[in-house]
């Protein structure tokens, strides 16, 4: 299953239950606001690296950059993607379950 | 005719940009209201300091990237943008990572001043305490 996340985790707890719910081994895709939840150095930067243990979590690049977070600035185990890297795990995917 | 009454206005941003419409109507809102000539400040406060990070590009995103137009705020006499310390940190975000934003000080030779302040929550507090109007955004 795939699991789309695009709220900020510091406004809204949609990332968090997102990983409450979801089940080892799952896709994670990060998507607007939702990606500053990538970024190290964050007060959700331990919560973040915990789940890139458990699940393999992506974030959408363009939605970084039009942030101005840079690559470089990211927890380390989370893999960029571009809109056909979206749509290539919409595809993998059997269901794809987006948190709002 | 008596002077006209100038009023201390802080716009409040919360949002982080892009996400939702907030963080460019607000600042859509804080040029138009330039033109009244009032007492103007801008405070930044949890995700609306994501409004202030430098290096945006919406090139991929086919949005238009309204980042610079925070720099037209000091030529509209809006020269005192305040960003709250701790919503930065919580964010893993520091002043190196702001954007620059200037103003030309006309009491001051027209000196080039930074517009952006990082203040802490107790001085933001005070701040807002003393304005007699406030926008949220």
């Amino acid at each position: 299953m795939l699991h789309t996340v695009n709220k900020s985790p510091f406004e809204k707890n949609s990332l968090e239950t997102c990983l409450r719910l979801a089940k080892p081994g799952n896709d994670i895709l990060l998507i607007e606001d939702a990606v500053y939840a990538a970024m190290d150095g964050t007060s959700v930067a331990d919560t973040v690296s915990t789940a890139v243990e458990n699940f393999k979590i992506y974030v959408l690049g363009p939605d970084l950059a039009s942030r101005g977070i840079g690559q470089n600035e990211l927890i380390k185990g989370i893999e960029v993607v571009d809109y056909d890297g979206f749509v290539r795990l919409a595809a993998e995917n059997n269901t794809v379950q987006s948190w709002l | 005719m008596s002077d006209p009454v100038v009023k201390k206005f802080m716009y409040i941003n919360r949002r982080a940009p892009y996400g939702t419409i907030y963080a460019v109507e607000g600042l859509e809102v804080v040029l138009i209201g330039a033109a009244f000539e009032q007492d103007v400040c801008m405070a930044f406060v949890d995700d609306g300091v994501y409004q202030l990070k430098k290096n945006q590009d919406t090139s991929e995103l086919e949005i238009k990237n309204f980042s610079p137009a925070y720099r037209a705020l000091g030529d509209y006499d809006v020269n005192r943008l305040y960003v709250e310390r701790e919503s930065l940190e919580a964010r893993g975000l520091g002043a190196e990572d702001l954007m620059e934003l200037t103003y030309e000080d006309e009491d001051d030779d027209w000196a080039e001043k930074p517009s952006v302040k990082i203040v802490d929550r107790e001085e933001l507090a005070n701040l807002i305490a003393e304005q007699d109007v406030i926008l949220n955004f």
